[in-house]
């Protein structure tokens, strides 16, 4: 699975990284970036998790 | 305060100060959504509620037609001019970045947004740990505490006091000020007071910091240059305001609601004893249906959406809480299960405002019911005993009697 984040989208609601810090970092400023090229079979249902609670829409599955 | 004429018709004359809505807005909200989901009043002045999830999150996101100039969900006297109560510097740009646009909201947002940062906020645990213990401890053999006031109230000002650099003595003239904005915004001498007391204050600090700078947030304000000048003086105090007014309430009013919530649900309760491991999940839960913070919008121009006819100058209530509870987003909306697993709630708004403190307001947060959960796993609300609320600009209850073996 491959996953990315809309940089014009994250507005720093940060529940990416509360619910899978595994996965993502966000800045000082509230951005959230993906730490991983490809995301573990163990992650995925996190990721998904992640993408089902972002408010903003801001989370996509690239390819699974 | 104003007396409240009694809401008949709440699509066409909603009050958010109608003691109904404080103390229970989510029938209101659901019978709105079925039948106008966009409610109006002329009371104060023209402003629309809307009450989906969708309708809340595209006019958030939606700057160039709903402004954040005026955030104010009570008009006042300093909405029309913020310096018309207040002798110092030009406050005409409020308490940005929550009452501005871009460009002004982008810049003032990033200077504060570092204060805020996970990282940063992780650093504020120990000293947040310590102050519940402190408060738990006064009451915890007691047998029955005001949650609220005893508990709740006492924890965000004293933290955001620190991080400010101001003296968490003053914790309780900084949060009868805040209730003096917020909760009393229609009572037009006490928002005053509030206000004067506020501004006057942080003046006197930021001189006092200029003076001795300090490794807080006003000093390093005051020494940020922005395209190599510093920041103008009346955003400094607008941004210094700010994070006080923003820091205290709203989260004294997350807690007070989510112990509420427990008090009263007892199988909720016994579930987060017995499972401490779903407190992350069960704190977004908590965010999602007692969401206390509605923020105004006004608009721009004429234009009408979804066949409401907004015109220039109307506000906009941006009805976050409402939009926590509308079954087209959430399954089961009025439950709460604290292990809802997709959440996507709006507590902390959307789009460019999402609110800068939302890390901070989380922490705090989880660390009070969980230092609360393990000192007094067992309680419930004292029988006989009232609950009071308090709502408009922000709702949560204000005294909450619990009794506890």
């Amino acid at each position: 699975m491959k996953i990315r984040v809309d940089s014009e989208k994250c507005q720093g609601h940060a529940r990416c990284y509360g619910l899978a810090p595994e996965i993502f970092d966000v800045d000082d400023y509230g951005q959230a970036s993906v730490l991983l090229d490809e995301i573990p079979p163990e992650l995925e249902e996190k990721a998904r998790l992640a993408v089902a609670n972002c408010p903003e829409y801001a989370i996509e599955i690239i390819s699974e | 305060m104003a007396h409240i004429a009694p809401v008949q018709d709440w699509a066409t004359d909603f009050d958010v100060l109608d003691p109904r809505y404080v103390s229970d807005p989510f029938s209101i909200w659901d019978d709105l959504r079925a039948s106008c989901p966009i409610a109006h009043t002329d009371r104060r002045k023209s402003s629309w509620l809307p009450t989906r999830y969708d309708d809340v999150t595209d006019i958030a996101h939606d700057i160039a037609h709903f402004s954040s100039h005026k955030v104010a969900v009570i008009p006042g006297d300093e909405d029309e001019d913020p310096n018309a109560n207040f002798d110092g510097p030009d406050l005409q740009y409020g308490l940005p970045p929550i009452s501005a646009d871009p460009p002004l909201h982008t810049w003032t947002r990033r200077l504060l947004l570092p204060w805020f940062s996970h990282k940063r906020v992780d650093s504020y645990v120990p000293l947040t740990r310590e102050l519940c213990r402190g408060l738990l401890e006064q009451f915890a053999d007691r047998g029955h505490a005001d949650a609220a006031a005893d508990y709740a109230q006492q924890i965000p000002v004293r933290v955001i006091a620190r991080i400010l650099g101001v003296s968490p003595d003053l914790s309780d003239t900084f949060t009868g000020w805040v209730r003096d904005v917020l909760e009393f915004a229609d009572d037009p001498e006490r928002r005053q007071r509030g206000g004067e007391g506020l501004l006057n204050y942080f003046l006197g600090q930021l001189e006092d910091r200029r003076r001795h700078p300090g490794d807080d947030l006003l000093s390093e304000l005051l020494t940020t240059e922005v395209d190599g000048q510093p920041v103008d003086d009346g955003i400094v105090l607008g941004m210094a305001a700010l994070v006080l007014i923003a820091g205290v309430d709203t989260t004294w009013s997350a807690i007070g609601s989510s112990l509420w919530h427990l008090a009263a649900h007892p199988e909720d309760r016994r579930r987060l004893a017995a499972e401490p491991e779903l407190m992350a999940t069960a704190v977004e839960e908590l965010l999602r249906a007692y969401a206390p913070v509605t923020m105004a919008r006004e608009v721009t121009e004429d234009i009408e959406y979804h066949g409401c006819p907004m015109k220039a100058g109307d506000k906009v209530l941006m009805n976050f809480p409402a939009a926590n509870r509308d079954p087209a987003a959430f399954e089961q909306p009025d439950v709460v299960r604290l292990d809802r697993a997709h959440n996507r709630h709006v507590a902390f708004g959307s789009g460019i405002h999402r609110c800068a403190g939302s890390n901070l307001a989380r922490m705090e947060l989880q660390v009070a019911l969980e230092e609360w959960m393990a000192c007094i796993p067992e309680f419930s609300l004292a029988e006989g005993q009232e609950t009071t609320w308090a709502g408009g600009q922000v709702r949560g209850p204000r005294i909450l009697p619990v009794v506890f073996p």
